[in-house]
């Protein structure tokens, strides 16, 4: 992974002690609340409704394990000793108090990590595939893109003061697991016909209260012109994004109001000024960036004798076969597997884990995975790099520390957010939602059963639970002083990207679980053989799956 | 007098505020767009952008202009930073000046995107603000004051 050097060190450094004055400035009274506000959002730091909530960066979901037991005793030092995994692959807490922020930011200084921008109206964290660098469908690593990226827009003097927030992902593989389409600029590494790889640019992608697809502004870029090109997009939607509505401040409807013909002209036009210039990137530098993410010393391993091993254990231990088939993947490697550590245990909030847990992925990386974690943005951790020899120790610990859940990618995997239970922004809690939801379907046969299937809750529109993109969205609503359910149907983030649609008028907590049932067994009995939920959804339409939820509701 | 920071120093004001309502123009006032576009003689002259007002009908003139104001009604809106730069990239060499309610924690972005000069509408507090020009020491990008960005200036990497 990425190493910093003495030029990285030195701007965090300084970054830290930035927001040491302007905290100390703050609690003297010098800065304003309002003046305070924008500064301490692009530290990553909410005042929220029980405490401030610090949003730590992971960039492109990257740690090592010295990285982890850090967050460890900072959860234990300066919170309630757990940390909460975010959509965006950030790492949230949600109780340290105010006047020691500057202490932690301090302490994440010394194991070169940080909390600059994952917040505010600047370029937050770019985000990428959680198996980059590993996964089998991959054209090429698109970390070192995004650490490229990283670097550019860090402090970036000109784009600090967007009308809103401004998110890239980045995706270097076949199957889309960033969801680029639905971010304001998405990436995506394609070959041109003469086989060289650039990128694919989209534009104005998004959730929230508006949700839209991104529109193609460049089908090929060559990468050297990466940077400038995102410069030209940035200061386009700078110098002419709304601002006087918060609502329509993402350049989604700058986009749109423009029209992607004219956008595209006006990027172009201030992208003739910055091409070539000393932003163009260099073969040097793509190589300097490259060198930290090359492949770890993999072992040659005899991937028969692993096989018929591993063949053994799952035979002996059922409950051991079911958790390699639902949460490792194929690795481009043989003989290694990719493993997702579900963070989606029944009864613990979404994405949550504890200080103890933090530190034991922390060791099982360093035995059996060279050291590194990702996070994801469906919430959970993976170990990238795992010999099939030793995935049954591997579980074995996992299990004992209640991270063995195997529901990667089915429905009680869900997506969810910190909801009303926290964030001062929600309409409604989420937390209690996902868990009822998680408790009603606790028979994992009838989950595997139902296949595929992501549920996402959101519990406003601001849609940090991604609830537009999840095969079956949930948004939670305020209805006269109560909370209410909204349900959406159909959305994807994958390649085939879609924004769900709404079911129809929404529905109490206590419902949901039965709202839930319905939705399910109206799937079951229409789906043809092994088809799965979306593409059910997708032949079937809306229709049968009103008729039945509202008619039950009768 | 008001006072200023210029150059990185804190020293008074000798322009008179630019005023919408005084059609005439006259020596050592600061016109709004709208005046500079109709004086006749644009040599030495001072002239004031409104958010909104892109820098673009300076840019022929940049030789001929003295002074260039990019007022922040408020330190939220941010597009001040790219006009500036923009005057840069183009060749402005006169003063470049932030004017209005921006904090002392933008000095470091506005100065990197050329500005010179700051006029802070509550000017008590200019030593302060003296001290967060010095927040930053080193960064990652191409900007005015440093047309290299870091990867060109890094040493050949030793990793």
């Amino acid at each position: 992974m990425y190493i910093y050097d003495q030029y990285d060190q030195k701007i965090v450094d300084e970054r830290v002690a930035q927001f040491r004055d302007q905290t100390a400035r703050f609690l003297s009274g010098q800065i304003s609340d309002a003046e305070f506000l924008p500064l301490r959002l692009q530290n990553g730091l909410y005042l929220q409704r029980q405490a401030p909530m610090l949003r730590i960066a992971v960039p492109y979901g990257l740690m090592n394990s010295a990285q982890l037991r850090k967050l460890a005793s900072i959860t234990r030092n300066y919170d309630k000793g757990y940390a909460h995994i975010s959509t965006r692959q950030n790492i949230q807490l949600n109780w340290p108090a105010l006047a020691e922020v500057p202490d932690i930011l301090a302490e994440l200084a010394t194991v070169q990590m940080h909390a600059i921008q994952t917040s505010g109206n600047c370029v937050r964290n770019t985000t990428t595939d959680q198996f980059a660098g590993v996964a089998c469908d991959e054209l090429e690593d698109p970390r070192p893109y995004c650490e490229i990226i990283r670097q550019w827009s860090t402090l970036h003097p000109e784009f600090a003061f967007l009308p809103r927030k401004f998110k890239i992902a980045v995706c270097g593989s076949m199957e889309d697991r960033a969801a680029i389409h639905h971010h304001d600029i998405g990436i995506e590494l394609v070959a041109n016909d003469a086989g060289e790889i650039g990128l694919k640019i989209l534009v104005g992608g998004g959730l929230g209260r508006t949700p839209a697809i991104g529109a193609v502004v460049c089908p090929w870029l060559d990468k050297k012109h990466m940077l400038t090109y995102l410069e030209a997009i940035l200061r386009v939607y700078n110098k002419h994004g709304r601002r006087d509505n918060k609502y329509k401040a993402r350049i989604k409807i700058l986009v749109k109001a423009m029209g992607v013909e004219a956008f595209t002209a006006a990027v172009e036009q201030e992208w003739s000024a910055l091409k070539d210039g000393p932003t163009t990137l260099t073969n040097e530098e793509f190589l300097r960036a490259s060198s930290f993410f090359e492949s770890p010393a993999y072992e040659q391993i005899d991937t028969q004798i692993a096989a018929s091993e591993l063949q053994t254990q799952c035979e002996k231990d059922p409950i051991f076969a079911n958790w390699v088939k639902r949460n490792t993947q194929r690795h481009r490697v043989p003989g290694y597997r990719i493993v997702s550590i579900s963070l989606k245990a029944t009864g613990y909030a979404p994405g949550d884990i504890t200080a103890e847990q933090l530190e034991l992925v922390a060791e099982l990386s360093d035995c059996y995975s060279f050291g590194e974690v990702r996070s994801t943005h469906e919430q959970n951790l993976v170990l990238g790099d795992v010999q099939i020899s030793q995935l049954y120790t591997l579980w074995r610990q996992l299990q004992g520390a209640g991270l063995a859940t195997a529901n990667i990618g089915y429905l009680t995997d869900i997506i969810c957010c910190p909801g009303g239970d926290y964030c001062s922004l929600a309409n409604a809690k989420s937390l209690p939602v996902a868990e009822a939801i998680q408790v009603r379907f606790e028979n994992l046969d009838y989950v595997y059963d139902l296949g595929p299937l992501e549920l996402n809750i959101s519990g406003c529109m601001n849609a940090c639970g991604h609830h537009h993109i999840g095969h079956i969205g949930i948004l939670g609503v305020d209805k006269k002083g109560q909370e209410y359910y909204q349900i959406c149907l159909g959305g994807s983030q994958s390649k085939d990207a879609s924004i769900g649609n709404i079911l129809g008028p929404s529905f109490k907590q206590e419902d949901m679980p039965d709202v839930i049932d319905t939705i399910l067994s109206t799937y079951v009995e229409l789906r043809e053989e092994e088809e799965h939920f979306l593409d059910t959804y997708r032949r079937v339409g809306i229709d049968p799956f009103k008729e039945r939820v509202y008619a039950s509701a009768d | 007098m008001p006072r200023l920071i210029k150059n990185g120093e804190i020293v008074n004001d000798s322009w008179i505020a630019a005023d919408p309502n005084n059609a005439g123009a006259s020596a050592g006032r600061i016109c709004t767009l709208q005046q500079w576009l109709q004086l006749p003689d644009k040599e030495g002259s001072a002239v004031q952008l409104e958010p909104g007002e892109e820098p673009t009908a300076l840019l022929d003139s940049l030789d001929l202009i003295q002074l260039v104001v990019i007022h922040f009604p408020v330190f939220t809106d941010g597009r001040g930073f790219s006009y500036g730069r923009n005057l840069r990239e183009h060749g402005y060499r006169g003063e470049l000046r932030a004017s209005g309610y921006f904090l002392r924690d933008q000095l470091t972005y506005l100065r990197r995107c050329g500005f010179d000069a700051f006029r802070f509408d509550d000017d008590s507090q200019l030593e302060g603000a003296l001290a967060s020009m010095k927040d930053f020491t080193e960064y990652y990008q191409a900007s005015i004051d440093q047309p290299l960005p870091l990867f060109r200036r890094r040493p050949q990497s030793t990793h």
